[in-house]
C-alpha cells in the first residue's frame, strides 16, 4: 500500500454562529468567530489516497485525475466564497475546520473510483489543522 | 463523525544532552556537540493532536480557547524560556526531544479534560521532529 498526498489552497470567509444559541452563548462559544460579517482564511487542502501501485504505470491514482476532481467538486466550489452562505451544506452546518474536512471527505469519497480515500487534512492556519478518515 | 483538530505552538528553551552515569568521553560520542557544557537553545514547534465527535451544536471537537488556555498555562509557561535540565522532570532523565515529547504528552492526557489527546508532535529544528501517542500506534 502506498500513500499519495495532493495539496490544494482555497480562500473562503466564514463566521460560527448557532441559530439555537442566544447572541450571549454564540459570543461565549465562538467569541471573535461569531462576527456576522465573517472573516476570512486562506485554507490549505491535503488529500491522501492510499491504494497498490499500478504495474503498468507506476501510479497509485493519476495526479491529474484527483486534481481534477479536486478542483471541481472543493475548489470551484470553495474558494473565494462566503462558506455560510454559498456552500450549501454550510446552509445548517456551522463552517468549522472539522465540519469543513467531513464535507470536503463527502464531496470527494463518491467521485474516486482509482484509489481509496484515506485522509483530508484541511488547514486553516498553517498552526490548525483538522484530520478526517471518513470515521462515524 | 469523530475528526481530529491539531494545534501548533511555539516555546524556546534550553537544554544539554549530558548523563552522569556515562563517562565524558562516553557523553562526547554519544551527543556530540549537543554535549557541549553550558548548553543550547532551540525554538520548539509542539503539535498537540485531539481527537473526539464533532459536537453537532458547536461544529467543533472541542473549544480552541480551552485548549489554546491549557497549553499556555500547564506547558508553554512551564517550558518557555527555561534551561530543561533545570526542570525537576529532568534532573533524571536526559531532556533529548524525544523525554520532552513523553514529558509534555502526560501532562496533556492526565490533565485536558475537554477532548481525547491523540498525539504530540514536537519539532526540535526544521530538520527533525518526534512524535509520541502514549505508547499507542501513530497513525498517518
Amino acid at each position: 500500500m502506498v500513500y499519495l498526498t495532493r495539496k490544494a489552497e482555497f480562500s473562503a470567509s466564514h463566521f460560527y454562529h448557532n441559530p439555537e444559541f442566544t447572541p450571549e452563548e454564540n459570543q461565549r462559544v465562538f467569541g471573535k468567530c461569531n462576527n456576522p460579517n465573517g472573516h476570512g482564511h486562506n485554507y490549505t487542502l491535503e488529500v491522501t489516497v492510499k491504494g497498490q501501485v499500478n504495474r503498468h504505470s507506476g501510479f497509485v491514482v493519476d495526479l491529474k485525475q484527483l486534481k481534477d476532481i479536486m478542483n471541481r467538486e472543493v475548489i470551484d466550489a470553495m474558494d473565494h466564497r462566503f462558506l455560510n452562505k454559498e456552500v450549501a451544506e454550510f446552509k445548517d452546518a456551522i463552517p468549522t475546520t472539522e465540519n469543513l474536512a467531513i464535507s470536503i471527505w463527502r464531496r470527494l469519497q463518491p467521485k474516486l473510483k482509482l484509489a481509496e480515500l484515506h485522509r483530508v487534512r484541511v488547514y486553516e492556519t498553517p498552526d490548525l489543522f483538522v484530520d478526517y478518515y471518513g470515521e462515524a | 463523525m469523530k475528526a481530529y483538530l491539531t494545534r501548533r505552538y511555539w516555546f524556546s528553551a534550553s537544554h544539554r544532552l549530558h548523563n552522569e552515569a556515562m563517562s565524558a568521553k562516553e557523553n562526547q560520542e554519544v551527543y556530540g556537540k549537543c554535549n557541549n557544557p553550558h548548553g543550547h537553545g532551540h525554538n520548539y514547534a509542539l503539535e498537540v493532536t485531539v481527537g473526539g465527535q464533532v459536537d453537532p451544536r458547536t461544529g467543533m471537537v472541542c473549544n480552541l480557547v480551552d485548549l489554546d488556555l491549557f497549553v499556555q498555562e500547564k506547558i508553554l509557561e512551564r517550558f518557555d524560556h527555561q534551561n530543561l535540565n533545570t526542570l525537576s522532570e529532568f534532573q533524571r532523565v536526559v531532556p533529548t526531544t524525544e523525554n520532552l515529547c513523553v514529558e509534555v504528552f502526560g501532562i496533556l492526557e492526565q490533565g485536558f479534560r475537554h477532548a481525547q489527546v491523540e498525539k504530540i508532535r514536537v519539532e526540535e529544528t526544521m530538520l527533525n521532529s518526534f512524535e509520541y501517542a502514549g505508547g499507542r500506534a501513530i497513525r498517518f
